[in-house]
């Protein structure tokens, strides 16, 4: 039987990581309450604004459920405002997080739109070919815990991806473009056991 | 490392979809909508109703605005500039603004041509009535499209109009032959590479949201189940009785469009909506849809 894994349809680009599953043989489901969350193998909370997530995230009773399950090894994977969700954000910023990854985030902190920038990233866990990476007023992964394995960097050092057992985050958007390759990586990590 | 690419452009559309962008005029205004949950919000001197109200020339706002709403919040700010005036466009993208509409509720510098905004680091958004004028702005660099509507009126009727022209112009190029795309490309007014894209993908290169005249929770799901793929509001918020409340409302219909039970729910004592105007009663050279082409 197909994979089911949710995205997150609250704001943002989540009818795109919808394409990028069905490319990949999964089932996708568009989450908007929380009742549509069981059955599920994983879940994606996508790229958009972090404060428009979190807050209808908080409203319609999303977060203690997604804490639960992140915290009791269900996978989740984070892009961009997602790993906002997922992280601490640095003392003082809005909004309210679910705190379930062991970083801290800083919001837009590459700047406002016009320092935006497209970058080939090199990500050993995705083969030797370069990965396209767009950042979008990216948040910059400020902390990372001793739990939390980074995935990728930025040439200057800066991490841009990273793991903590079933929880995945990157600050780039894989799902905008044609490389299935994280998706891909995603699936991977849901149906193995470790 | 690559910059202002049209990915990137078009990218940061894609990140607002199923959002709503709300039109404030004072750092306080900007905080609610921030806070109801907008996904961005469009910094002004005055709101569309206000511009129709007072007549006279409207232009980009003062810089000292801009500035104070940007400092305010965490979220992407949009400002206006007049169609063609590509010089209040980069005073804009000097600003730092994340987005640009190139408008028509301000009054046009040039009637003729709109800027060229593949000149632009920074994204542009453009009105259109139909297909054609959506594909007319995309050609010239619009990293995203928004239905004209009527401005301040309140009254969503034109951006009901806008929406199903530019809907029905896609299902036409899809269900057409090849070799009728040269005609239609020359109907429509649009050039043929955007033509013959739209006919192979089904959908606008770009994002499209809904905008002009939204004023309740259930104009933005209507707007939403007629294809948009996010709203803009507005005069509809800050000239309502209860901003807060109606600004949260919007946000929760255009999240659940399709759900309405909830969009009931959401709609229930919102106070007084904005008050209305019946577009047949606008003179014709007060209508601000027809500015551009």
């Amino acid at each position: 039987m197909a994979l089911r894994i949710g995205v997150l349809a609250l704001q943002g680009a989540f009818a795109e990581h919808v394409v990028m599953l069905g490319r990949l043989g999964v089932d996708p489901v568009e989450v908007r309450l929380p009742p549509q969350l069981s059955g599920l193998d994983a879940l994606i909370i996508p790229g958009g604004e972090s404060t428009s997530i979190s807050l209808l995230m908080s409203e319609y009773g999303f977060l203690a459920p997604v804490e639960n399950m992140a915290k009791s090894g269900f996978p989740v994977w984070g892009t961009c405002a997602g790993l906002i969700v997922l992280s601490r954000l640095t003392p003082g910023s809005y909004p309210h997080t679910m705190q379930v990854m062991d970083i801290e985030v800083k919001r837009n902190a590459f700047g406002r739109q016009v320092d935006s920038f497209e970058t080939d990233l090199h990500i050993p866990g995705l083969g030797p070919d370069a990965f396209h990476g767009i950042f979008i007023r990216a948040p910059r992964i400020s902390k990372v815990g001793a739990a939390v394995d980074v995935l990728c960097k930025l040439p200057d050092g800066e991490p841009v991806a990273a793991r903590q057992g079933k929880l995945l985050c990157c600050s780039f958007h894989p799902e905008l473009g044609n490389d299935t390759r994280f998706h891909r990586y995603f699936v991977d990590m849901v149906t193995t056991s470790t | 490392m690559e910059q202002g690419t049209q990915t990137l452009k078009s990218g940061l559309a894609q990140m607002l979809k199923g959002g709503v962008i709300m039109d404030v005029v004072t750092p306080e205004h900007a905080k609610i909508a921030e806070a109801a949950g907008a996904c961005a919000v469009m910094a002004l001197e005055r709101v569309p109703a206000d511009i129709r109200a007072q007549g006279g020339v409207a232009r980009m706002s003062d810089p000292t605005i801009i500035s104070a709403i940007i400092e305010a919040v965490s979220i992407p700010v949009m400002a206006k500039c007049r169609i063609g005036h590509f010089v209040e466009a980069q005073v804009l993208e000097a600003l730092g603004v994340d987005y640009i509409d190139e408008s028509e509720v301000l009054t046009p510098a040039d009637e003729n041509h709109h800027v060229w905004k593949h000149d632009f680091k920074v994204p542009f958004v453009c009105g259109c009535r139909d297909l054609g004028e959506a594909l007319r702005r995309i050609s010239e660099g619009a990293a995203m499209i928004r239905t004209k509507g009527e401005a301040g009126t309140g009254n969503i009727v034109e951006a009901v109009r806008h929406m199903r022209a530019v809907q029905d112009g896609i299902r036409k190029l899809q269900n057409m032959p090849e070799d009728e795309l040269p005609a239609e490309a020359k109907n429509l007014g649009a050039p043929i590479e955007l033509v013959r894209e739209v006919h192979r993908t089904g959908k606008l290169p770009v994002v499209n949201f809904a905008a002009g005249g939204i004023a309740t929770p259930a104009d933005a799901a209507l707007m939403m189940q007629l294809g948009a793929e996010g709203v803009f509001v507005g005069s509809g918020i800050f000239k309502s009785s209860d901003p807060a409340k109606r600004a949260g409302a919007i946000v929760r219909a255009t999240t659940h469009f399709r759900d309405a039970r909830l969009i009931a729910e959401v709609s229930r004592g919102l106070g007084e909506a904005m008050p209305g105007l019946d577009i047949k009663a606008i003179p014709k050279e007060e209508l601000l849809a027809p500015r551009g082409w």
